[in-house]
């Protein structure tokens, strides 16, 4: 029989080629000159205690952030919300700041955990809250989202600031790879089997996107599958605030981006989703990294820029159609 | 066979299903009808377990619906909403599949792939496949979402207002559909339905609610009769039978 997908049969196998190409220059590119096909003993040092946790953790962090958002959007069923604009992002910042406070010098697995169990709170409190108000626009639920996040980072600045711990917590409210190196960014790893148990509820995420009502009627358990999402998105958001900080919009971006292109169905859309946030911050790093080389443009405003732009163009295009 | 006891429903103060006993036979389409208000979606959604009763239960083929296992019960029983607003880009395609899920849990085989494609010939909408649901007419989207109901290939189908604002094409397209599934495969369908003539060209049996009561309950032939029918809508209906079927004429 007649396979259903034709279009975009090669969509991976591009993503996969540009994103090979990407890992090389970025491990090529940086103040100091590393030759690829005779490296020293100090270029391999280099690259095993800089270059390559750095692009570790950017590709873990694009294939997170991205999904994460691609879930999150789902299972609100609303193309606005991602963990920046639910304010999730913001939850994972005060949770490090009180794991800063009360705990002293904790490790970051401590600084971890606490900013999941924060996370985890903000995230179901924001769903009770859809649940609670029955708000037939669209748009209002990022924006409740959003002044809820603001709210919290108003607090956490406030307790940093008597606390004198601005300088701290600037770090995790501009993410940044710059100061990756071996040792500080292992954490990431633990949110890869979070990742693939996302990808093995695809199929889930996508029913209960449909609504309770389809849910229901295919047998599923719809507050239960949404239960399980924000666990997964705050373990995940979690991880990555603390060893990367606070990437913008990222995660808003590229599952809309992907949505326009190859539709909502997770199952098929998760795995390009994930590569193609990977590409994409991996190219705003490099770019960042060498538009005013030696000097660094921070990630997150490459983000920022690159982002706004890609999608404009998007909602243009789509607009015309 | 559907076994419905005593179901009554409150929205706060107001008892919008009450003490409601019914026994829906298979293999018959059978139609609720009534005004706007009567309770027609409500008990439609309780027997279909979207909502929980305040009173009363539902036995499907012996067993009460709270009690049976969910995914079994999917297999069994299949419900299609009146509106359904989905936000979600899939294509024909992907919606009807996912009306295997019951049985495939994400992995088509090919048995799905069959009963996918059969449903899609069934609503005759397979050379529209690959397009979004969001490129289609409100007929075709019907289509489509009547088609995932098909393709879940269950003894028992729900459908609430099933119709609700087709063309005339597609409600007698869709109507003819019904009864095929009900004479050809022998399902058991259930619909909620405002158009008395489609009732009375294409339903077996009535059941009538009015304010929450069922107020008439019978074969479609003791129904569509004009006494009967004034008082359950409380206007005055007529009937000529042109062609052998029964037309209600009410607009006048």
């Amino acid at each position: 029989m007649e396979k259903p997908y034709t279009n975009h049969k090669n969509m991976k196998l591009i993503l996969f080629g540009i994103l090979f190409i990407q890992c090389i220059l970025s491990i090529l590119v940086g103040v100091k000159n590393i030759s690829f096909l005779h490296p020293s003993f100090e270029d391999m040092e280099i690259i095993f205690i800089s270059r390559f946790p750095r692009l570790v953790s950017i590709l873990v962090a694009g294939c997170s952030l991205s999904m994460t958002g691609l879930i999150m959007q789902t299972i609100t069923k609303n193309k606005f919300v991602s963990p920046t604009t639910a304010g999730t992002a913001d939850w994972a910042r005060l949770g490090i700041l009180i794991a800063m406070l009360f705990f002293g010098n904790s490790s970051t697995m401590v600084k971890m955990l606490v900013a999941f169990v924060s996370c985890m709170f903000g995230s179901f409190l924001f769903i009770r809250l859809l649940s609670k108000i029955r708000i037939r626009n669209g748009i209002l639920i990022p924006l409740i989202g959003l002044m809820m996040g603001n709210v919290v980072e108003a607090a956490s600045t406030f307790f940093a600031y008597r606390f004198d711990l601005i300088q701290n917590m600037s770090s995790w409210m501009q993410g940044s790879f710059s100061l990756i190196l071996k040792g500080r960014y292992e954490l990431l790893y633990v949110g890869i089997p979070f990742l693939i148990l996302g990808y093995l509820y695809a199929d889930k995420f996508t029913i209960a996107g449909m609504g309770k009502d389809f849910s229901m009627n295919l047998g599923l358990n719809h507050e239960q599958i949404v239960n399980l999402g924000l666990v997964l998105v705050s373990v995940i958001t979690s991880v990555v605030t603390v060893t990367v900080g606070g990437l913008p919009f990222l995660d808003l971006i590229i599952p809309n981006i992907m949505s326009m292109i190859k539709g909502d169905n997770l199952k098929n859309s998760l795995l390009d989703t994930a590569l193609l946030g990977a590409n994409f911050i991996l190219f705003c790093d490099i770019l960042g990294r060498v538009l005013i080389y030696p000097y660094e443009i921070p990630i997150g405003m490459m983000i920022s820029v690159t982002g706004s732009a890609v999608f404009l163009i998007m909602v243009l295009k789509g607009a015309k159609k | 066979m559907i076994e419905i006891q005593n179901i009554t429903k409150k929205y706060g103060k107001k008892t919008v299903v009450n003490q409601v006993s019914a026994v829906i036979t298979e293999g018959r389409l059978t139609a609720f009808i009534g005004s706007n208000g009567a309770g027609k979606s409500t008990l439609l959604s309780i027997i279909s377990r979207l909502l929980k009763p305040d009173d009363g239960k539902v036995i499907i083929d012996g067993t009460e619906v709270l009690a049976w296992n969910q995914e079994e019960l999917s297999k069994r029983i299949s419900i299609l909403r009146q509106s359904n607003h989905m936000n979600l880009r899939l294509t024909i395609w992907e919606l009807v599949s996912f009306g295997r899920y019951p049985y495939s849990k994400g992995q088509l085989t090919e048995e799905d792939e069959e009963k996918i494609k059969e449903a899609l010939e069934y609503t005759e909408i397979l050379d529209l496949k690959d397009r979004y649901l969001d490129e289609l007419s409100g007929g075709q989207r019907q289509m489509a979402y009547i088609a995932m109901v098909i393709a879940q290939d269950t003894r028992y189908i729900f459908l609430d207002e099933p119709l609700n604002n087709l063309d005339m094409k597609h409600s007698v397209q869709i109507m003819k559909i019904l009864r095929k599934l009900v004479d050809d495969l022998g399902k058991t369908i259930v619909i909620v339905i405002h158009d008395i003539n489609f009732v009375s060209c294409y339903a077996d049996h009535i059941l009538a609610l009015k304010d929450g009561m069922l107020i008439k309950t019978g074969e479609k032939k003791e129904i569509i009769n004009s006494d009967v029918l004034s008082g359950i809508y409380d206007m005055n209906i007529q009937i000529n039978t042109i062609d052998g079927k029964d037309i209600c004429i009410y607009y006048t």
